[in-house]
């Protein structure tokens, strides 16, 4: 569904990723892992638009989509959900996930796609009028992915769902995604610190070190590679 | 959805504004000249609260765009209008709106020239260049001796008036609101929030920037054009970075992106200089005999006001004095 070839990314003099080449087949869910500033965010920021590849190709659904500006991407179906939770503080939950649904013109589907999400995390139906910066971590987070969802996504990229979430929520929030995964077959490209879980929900992996790719496998593989387990599994 | 609603507030803002303007001969002069000064604030502070309030850039060029829209509409009067053989009733009712939209137009032009490029840039990039494009018109008109040059540019006729003032007012403050209430104007407050979170969602932020800039500065433009025939003499050195700042201030004290509050900051802030020159006018006796103290130096005191209310606005409501919405949370 996904074809990332030989990808390079620079910004100014420094190079952020070095030709790295992936693929997301439909209805997968891969995750990039690594370390700080391996290049993972680049990778995604680069697939939905926001940063202009240096070199290489990027090919989603049959389609060369390397340099698109990021409103057409979206349009396509790719979502991106952005690290650190960048919701709307200012607008509330409703709104954020309106702006969601930005590119989506059918009142019904939309009608309908929102009470999905609010049956997926009932607590944001519980805070619909609260301003989205008042929430708390893990809410903001549950926002971010249901005002993805409100894109119509047929591609779904997470930028580091677990971050600085109570354990128990990041629980819920990735079983909720394996859901949404499976309901659906909406493929998900998913960046993770948190190596050990994101090896746990997906199918394949790949491992960014300073903006290559070190290893890619089965999840199930390089959960039990001795190399893994040592650099981003503790042992 | 308020809509009709609001249609009728502007209706109602309309026929009063016009009911005033229709008795304003009997209005003492002076304090009708401050009452349409107000006007043209409101139109002023409401339409930068679009660009630095509710879409979050930060424009320091607001006077120059009102010096573009107030030098077009005032050279129309002056060169244009004579040749066109139009009667004094023609040329206030037709003749003058028109000069007014068209000083708006190119203001408008003006903005998207140098907005275009410098609004692709994140960041307080935008707030040096638009103070630049101020200077830069500023410096320009000071030295094109077409337009009067530094002695400035006199005898333009007086056509503005109450309904003209608080006819763009409402319109300027209503058109700004409806802007936001549309299907898509939460585009603006989202560029505003998170400019990376937009994009992601598939907002188009360029295109959002631009249309808030060029839109603020048509009706920075028309302000000017208002002013122009209002006070019937421009002067380069009106259109300076101290205007800038007033129209910033009156954004800051309303409360960016509020819309009630921003008008009445723009009242206030009118109001102020001529308080202060009512104040400065008077003299306090000398408790220790001899003459009386002078408070003459409080008329020039404006700026630094400006820089204290600042400062105090600053530590004490960072929101702005009219701000309900919880200001931003630090991210993560």
């Amino acid at each position: 569904m996904l074809e990332v070839q030989n990808l390079s990314v620079r910004y100014g003099a420094i190079t952020a990723l070095h030709g790295i080449s992936l693929s997301v087949p439909a209805g997968g869910i891969v995750t990039l892992i690594g370390g700080n500033g391996a290049g993972k965010t680049t990778t995604l920021r680069a697939i939905s638009g926001m940063v202009r590849p240096a070199s290489g190709r990027i090919v989603f659904d049959g389609r060369d989509i390397t340099g698109l500006p990021p409103h057409e991407i979206v349009r396509l179906g790719l979502a991106h959900s952005p690290e650190g939770r960048l919701v709307f503080a200012n607008l509330t939950v409703m709104e954020n996930l309106r702006m969601g649904a930005y590119l989506q013109r059918d009142a019904r589907w939309i009608a309908s796609e929102l009470e999905h999400v609010f049956a997926m995390f009932p607590r944001l139906k519980e805070r619909i009028d609260q301003a989205a910066g008042t929430l708390s971590g893990g809410e903001q987070q549950m926002l971010a992915i249901g005002r993805a969802l409100m894109s119509r996504p047929r591609f779904l990229m997470l930028d580091e769902p677990s971050l600085g979430i109570a354990p128990l929520l990041v629980k819920e929030i990735f079983a909720r995604l394996v859901e949404l995964n499976r309901e659906r077959s909406l493929p998900l490209l998913l960046v993770e610190q948190n190596a050990h879980l994101a090896l746990e929900v997906s199918t394949h992996g790949y491992v960014l070190e300073t903006g290559r790719v070190l290893l890619s496998d089965r999840s199930e593989v390089l959960r039990d590679s001795p190399q893994v387990r040592g650099a981003y599994l503790g042992g | 959805m308020a809509f009709p609603k609001a249609q009728r507030w502007l209706l109602a803002a309309l026929l009063l504004s016009g009911g005033a303007s229709a008795l304003s001969g009997s209005i003492d002069p002076y304090f009708l000249d401050v009452v349409m000064g107000v006007g043209v604030g409101i139109v002023l502070a409401s339409s930068l609260n679009l660009i630095n309030g509710f879409t979050g850039q930060f424009s320091l060029g607001h006077a120059g765009f009102m010096a573009v829209g107030a030098y077009t509409s005032a050279m129309l009067s002056t060169v244009v209008a004579p040749r066109t053989g139009l009667g004094p009733v023609a040329l206030q009712w037709v003749f003058f709106p028109a000069s007014l939209v068209a000083g708006g137009a190119v203001a408008a032009l003006a903005g998207l020239a140098v907005g275009a490029p410098s609004l692709r840039l994140k960041g307080d990039y935008l707030a040096i260049v638009t103070l630049g494009f101020g200077e830069i018109i500023r410096v320009v008109l000071q030295n094109v001796d077409a337009v009067g040059g530094a002695r400035g540019l006199t005898g333009v006729p007086a056509h503005t008036n109450l309904l003209w003032t608080f006819g763009t007012a409402s319109l300027t403050v209503y058109t700004v609101w409806a802007l936001l209430e549309s299907t898509r104007g939460r585009g603006f407050l989202a560029v505003a929030d998170d400019e990376v979170a937009a994009e992601a969602m598939g907002l188009d932020t360029t295109r959002y920037k631009i249309t808030a800039f060029g839109i603020g500065s048509f009706f920075a433009g028309v302000a000017g054009g208002l002013y122009a025939h209002l006070k019937g003499y421009l002067n380069p050195g009106g259109f300076s970075f101290d205007k800038s700042i007033e129209i910033v201030v009156m954004v800051i004290l309303g409360g960016m992106g509020r819309h009630a509050g921003v008008v009445f900051a723009a009242i206030l802030l009118t109001l102020l200089p001529e308080g202060l020159r009512e104040l400065g006018s008077r003299s306090i006796p000398n408790p220790f005999g001899g003459p009386a103290w002078s408070l003459d130096w409080i008329k020039d005191a404006r700026m630094i006001l400006y820089s204290l209310l600042l400062i105090l606005l600053m530590l004490l409501r960072p929101e702005g004095l009219f701000h309900r919405r919880p200001s931003r949370m630090p991210s993560s």
